[in-house]
């Protein structure tokens, strides 16, 4: 719902010729809110950048949040939500910082007394909804950003690569390996593979709660392309009841060696680099 | 184990992204430890979920999955169903051969979650949405 043009120079009027009163009751009303959670003077600052936004907005002619003359006005709002979404503060004290104004907009009218008063007040707190929406979208937006942001760093945190031994690198898998995951695990391995030199990689599936076949997929592209960079993978965590449900499902591993620990798997590389020492070895010998 | 998950409805749960193919395994793995599944038959079920669940989502374009505690007078069990719009299967028995696939996958889902479980029902026809019917039973 849209301001008329003569309510939006009202509303302007009204702003500027109380904005003592205006900015004393809409910083008391969040101050109750926030209780001390954001110093006076920092609140002071905010309330009072709000407060000219909006009063250039209206003066520029601008008669809802949407018009091109709100860009600055929606900006800081924006900026606004951002900051309290960053600090913690809720959807409601974000947005109330906002719907506050409609109290300091009804103690500043309280001394007129014209019939047309209630009517401006309705289109009034009609601009200040749209304003306190607008915060709330900016702020669900930001924790929707940051939450992202978490699961990411996540996604990184719950795939490490580590040098397991001279020559061997280990990964070990933990919780769901879906595509975004694997996809991450693999190029790590590869990588680690680079960094290290390492003729060997293990892949620990023992954090693993249910190999479908897309996870034995992935898993089978990985190792191929270890192969392809001169690496061979071994499988490792393979426990009993993932083993039937494997089989049951024709899932082939074909060569790939499989092992039920992370310590058999280590065994089992350590004897196939003790034998290939010890050929070269003999062979230096003869 | 407090499961939050209310044993005597069916628990149904939209499938629209790989997030609510995790979260169809983590029902099925509740439910199928509420009726006391041994720790094999629950990692089967879960798997033959996650295969099906995954279709729906893939070929189907998404659908609904519906998780029930069942007990057939002698023994308890879970029953879930998976229902899309999609396209339907035209050949049946071509989509159950181990090794086909129209989507680059293994082509062992189908065929596979057949083999995980005790009971299993297919209905589908081109342009008719694909439905499967599969059970458990605790042993
Ligand atoms: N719900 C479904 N709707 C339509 N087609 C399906 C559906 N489920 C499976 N199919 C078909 O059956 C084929 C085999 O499925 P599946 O055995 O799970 O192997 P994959 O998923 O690896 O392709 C699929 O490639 C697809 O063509
Ligand atoms: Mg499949």
């Amino acid at each position: 719902m849209a301001l008329s043009t003569d309510e939006s120079g009202r509303l302007a009027d009204l702003l500027t010729s109380r904005v003592d009163r205006v900015i004393q009751r809409w910083t008391e009303v969040v101050g109750e809110q926030l209780r001390g959670r954001l110093s006076q003077a920092e609140l002071l600052r905010q309330v009072q950048e709000l407060h000219r936004a909006l009063v250039d907005a209206l003066g520029k002619g601008a008669v809802d949040l949407a018009a091109e003359e709100a860009t600055e006005l929606r900006a800081v709002l924006a900026e606004l939500s951002r900051g309290q979404a960053r600090q913690g503060f809720s959807a409601t004290e974000t947005a109330t910082g906002v719907f506050a104004l409609k109290d300091a907009l009804l103690s500043a009218m309280e001394d007129d007394q014209s019939t047309r008063t209630l009517r401006d007040y309705v289109a009034f707190a009609a601009m200040v909804d749209q304003m306190g929406l607008f915060t709330f979208e900016s702020y669900v937006h930001t924790r929707e950003g940051l939450i992202a942001d978490q699961a990411e760093q996540l996604l990184e945190l719950s795939t490490p690569v580590v040098k397991l031994w001279e020559g061997v690198v280990a990964v070990p898998l933990v919780g769901t390996l879906d595509s975004a995951r694997a996809q991450v695990v693999m190029e790590r391995l590869l990588q680690t593979l680079v960094d290290t030199g390492s003729p060997y990689a293990i892949i620990d599936i023992t954090g693993v709660p249910a190999v479908d076949t897309q996870v034995a997929q992935h898993i089978l592209k990985t190792v191929v392309a270890a192969r392809l960079m001169g690496a061979d993978c071994i499988i490792s965590g393979i426990r009993p009841q993932i083993a039937q449900t494997i089989v049951a499902l024709g899932i082939e591993f074909g060569d790939i060696a499989t092992k039920a620990s992370l310590a058999d798997a280590l065994r089992h590389v350590l004897r196939l680099t003790g034998v290939e020492s010890g050929r070269r070895q003999s062979r230096r010998e003869a | 184990m407090t499961s939050g998950v209310d044993l005597s409805r069916p628990q149904a749960q939209t499938v629209g992204s790989d997030e609510d193919v995790v979260r169809v395994r983590q029902l099925v793995r509740t439910v199928a430890v509420a009726v006391k599944l041994s720790l094999v038959d629950q990692t089967k079920v879960v798997t033959a979920a996650s295969e099906l669940a995954r279709n729906t989502l893939v070929y189907g374009g998404g659908g609904t999955v519906e998780v029930t505690a069942v007990d057939n007078g002698r023994r308890p069990g879970i029953t879930i169903v998976f229902a899309d719009s999609g396209p339907g299967i035209a050949d049946l028995e071509l989509a159950l051969t181990d090794g086909y696939t129209t989507g680059g996958g293994l082509g062992l889902g189908l065929s596979g979650a057949r083999r995980l479980v005790d009971d299993f029902d297919i209905q589908t026809a081109p342009g008719q949405g694909t439905r499967i019917t599969i059970t458990k039973w605790s042993r």
